[in-house]
């Protein structure tokens, strides 16, 4: 992994910071992948060093939790909730006008590295259905222009 | 300690408090039965599973069947094991285990030792009434000495538990979830590349094919009916008190005799015996020790034995390498052995000398491989089988066990002391050398019974007085203990001079070769296995190594000392950092 020496002194400095009992695994991953972006096996090896704790069980959770990715992801995380209230206001549609729009499929990187797009289920916010989520930002009664918005918005950028 | 009192199938009982139902019913004989429970007797805690779900009973005031294993029996509990509700129910969890299971039983290593295949039979199962896709793809993986069919695997996580909670390892995991749930080494790498040991502990506590051992008894054949070879066998202790067990023999019968006999109906030219080379190993590790301990340098001195424990060693703990004792295993003493003195005093050109052992263990396969295993461009032993594969030899061409005669080993290699037998149980590698090392320095060594070594306890120590001098030595089993007994070396906390480990909980004759116990490693198996090989020392005339004359035969005729160049150049060894995909 390319320059990555800043990222890992921060990752050790947090874990140093939790005076570390064996039972912060989750909370180390999900700063580890805040601060990587996604959590490769350099990165899993590396909490499970400074954990004292096998790298198997690291890889175990890892794998476990459908937050926490391996994979390298865009810059721009595009989160479409496919839960229940979503779904049947037309999720399935917001999904597919970003899949086209963007030329990859719900869980690819677009080649420039710049968007991923995934799904999750349910946010919290069935009122506000159908929800998309930008990097945590929230866009609430999503239509297919607000697709177009937020690929605008951040196409730019 | 205070009881509760049950019922089931409206039987009154009385419990202790904490007992689970599976082992209540099992009290009075009620049978229920069970796939993922591991009863781990000599561990003392240990997760249940109860993943499986076929244990599963019906408890009055309880909305939903609970599972046996892991439910504690409660004041007043009436439970019913085989209400029709019940026997659906586990129906039903066979019927779609088997529905996402390969039907490969005939073709199956585990065939007729499957517990999957034993319940479907007990519970009648005739048809599958589920379809679908398989969650897992039908693919075989052969390591050096384990194999992985990954579609077999019933995620009862048995492996995941011996291989964290027994041997401390943690190669195999749980990962992914759901019907993408996985079971093995993390970032799915092949064993060969994880910190896999073999020492083959899963393999005995998996209920199905998922995990088993490669084997070499195509190739073994093949030598036996080449005209050109001559194929010489030799045999672990810990085998032949388990040998039986596959044949209907009582735990720990020592049928030596009927294996040598059964050997050479296979066709091998020449039995021998791996406590040869034992006895051996001993001249060798006694002298080692009495000049480390002369010398204060390199202690403690560890056994090097299992190689089990020295994969392990040399992963986790490769700044420590100067430890073990350079010592070969005595199966590899003796395949050198074989290839020299027993090839020039035959008259045999080595290259055509096959060395095949009998092994109780897994890791000898990986270990035989070793690079740094050879002599005179020969590698010291050609093929290594197990325990099962030698029964699964004898079966495969209709030999009556019961009918045959006493064989005895053939010499030169053949003859052994009682301090040779115990090599295959914790604890007695460490007596062995004691025996020798004492008569050596004090000219006589009365008492040979060192009872603190001995037993399935884990970790065992005692005090020893060497010619008026005071040693700590001990004894550990399982890896757990044998990284605890490294990490007091590493802490400089280690107060023994002398340490024995070996990587199966019990020792060899709990290995991973060893017949199969439908997932128990109790006290009784390794208990009465232990008690055979106490047994076969006690009946031999020699109980120290020094006294068997074709060893003493040997160093006059070619070794000539204990640690001579030409004994380094045949018996020792070196270990290296073994380098690892997963760190």
């Amino acid at each position: 992994m390319e320059n990555n020496k800043e990222k890992f002194d921060e990752l050790s400095a947090y874990i140093d910071s939790l005076h570390a009992t064996g039972h912060e695994l989750i909370a180390v991953l999900h700063r580890a992948q805040h601060i990587f972006g996604y959590l490769p096996r350099e990165v899993q090896e590396f909490v499970a060093e400074k954990l004292s704790i096998p790298v198997s069980k690291v890889y175990g959770v890892v794998t476990f939790y459908s937050f926490f990715t391996m994979e390298k992801k865009g810059k721009y995380v595009i989160n479409v909730c496919l839960g229940t209230a979503c779904f049947v206001r037309g999720a399935d549609q917001i999904m597919k006008a970003f899949e086209e729009r963007l030329g990859i499929h719900n869980g690819e990187t677009t080649p420039d590295g710049k968007f991923t797009l995934s799904s999750l289920r349910c946010v919290g916010a069935c009122g506000l259905a159908p929800v998309v989520q930008v990097n945590g930002k929230t866009y609430g009664n999503a239509t297919i222009d607000t697709v177009d918005q937020i690929l605008k918005e951040y196409e730019g950028d | 300690m205070s009881t509760v009192h049950i019922k089931i199938n409206d039987i009154p009982l009385e419990v202790e408090e904490g007992t689970s139902i599976l082992q209540a019913a099992r009290s009075i004989n009620i049978y229920i039965p069970t796939l993922c429970y591991l009863s781990l007797h000599i561990v003392h805690e240990h997760k249940i599973n109860a993943s499986c779900r076929v244990c599963v009973v019906e408890i009055k005031g309880r909305r939903n069947l609970a599972p046996s294993c892991s439910t504690k029996c409660t004041e007043g509990m009436e439970i019913y094991t085989n209400t029709q509700r019940v026997i659906r129910a586990r129906r039903t969890v066979i019927e779609l285990l088997l529905s996402d299971h390969p039907a490969e039983c005939a073709t199956c290593e585990k065939n007729l030792k499957c517990q999957l295949q034993k319940i479907a039979a007990k519970m009648n199962i005739r048809e599958i009434p589920y379809m679908g896709e398989y969650s897992k793809p039908n693919e075989y993986i052969k390591s050096e000495a384990l194999k992985r069919d990954k579609a077999k695997c019933i995620l009862c996580g048995n492996c995941v538990e011996v291989c964290s909670k027994v041997q401390d390892c943690n190669v195999l995991t749980f990962s992914h979830r759901g019907f993408k749930t996985f079971v093995g080494p993390a970032f799915d790498v092949n064993l060969d590349e994880s910190k896999c040991v073999a020492c083959g502990q899963c393999v005995n506590v998996c209920p199905t094919g998922a995990l088993s051992q490669t084997s070499a008894i195509n190739e073994v054949w093949e030598v036996l009916h080449n005209p050109s070879k001559h194929v010489v066998v030799q045999v672990a202790p810990a085998v032949r008190v388990a040998l039986g067990e596959e044949f209907g023999y009582g735990l720990g019968t020592a049928i030596t005799g009927k294996m040598v006999t059964a050997l050479r109906i296979l066709g091998f030219q020449k039995v021998f015996d791996t406590n040869f080379g034992a006895d051996l190993t001993i001249m060798e590790e006694s002298n080692e020790l009495i000049n480390r301990l002369k010398e204060g340098k390199n202690l403690p001195l560890i056994t090097s034995c299992c190689p089990g424990w020295i994969s392990f060693i040399e992963s986790e703990y490769p700044s420590f390498l100067s430890l073990p004792s350079t010592c070969k295993s005595p199966h590899e003493m003796f395949g050198a052995i074989a290839k020299s003195y027993y090839a020039k005093s035959a008259s045999l050109d080595p290259k055509d000398i096959v060395v095949v052992s009998i092994m109780p263990c897994l890791a000898k396969k990986k270990e035989a491989k070793r690079e740094q295993l050879q002599n005179d461009g020969y590698q010291n032993v050609d093929y290594v089988l197990t325990t099962r594969d030698l029964a699964n030899m004898i079966k495969e061409i209709g030999i009556d066990i019961d009918a045959l005669e006493n064989g005895t080993f053939d010499n030169p290699l053949g003859e052994s002391t009682g301090a040779a037998d115990i090599f295959g149980v914790s604890g007695g590698v460490l007596e062995a050398a004691l025996r020798n090392a004492i008569l050596t320095l004090e000219g006589k060594c009365k008492d040979v019974d060192f009872m603190a070594v001995r037993g399935y306890e884990g970790f065992k120590e005692a005090s020893v007085k060497i010619n008026g001098k005071e040693i700590k030595v001990a004894a550990v089993n399982g890896l757990k203990n044998a990284r605890k007994i490294m990490e007091m070396i590493k802490n400089g906390t280690c107060p023994y001079q002398a340490i024995e480990v070996m990587a199966c909980p019990g020792g060899c004759i709990n290995g991973g070769g060893q017949p199969f116990h439908q997932r128990k490693m109790s006290n009784t198996i390794i208990g009465k296995r232990m008690e055979g090989l106490y047994m076969q020392d006690m009946s031999k005339k020699a109980r120290i190594s020094s006294l068997n004359p074709y060893i003493q035969k040997l160093y006059k005729e070619f070794l000539i000392k204990p640690g001579s160049e030409v004994a380094h150049k045949y018996l020792h060894t070196y270990f290296k950092k073994r380098e690892t995909v997963i760190k």
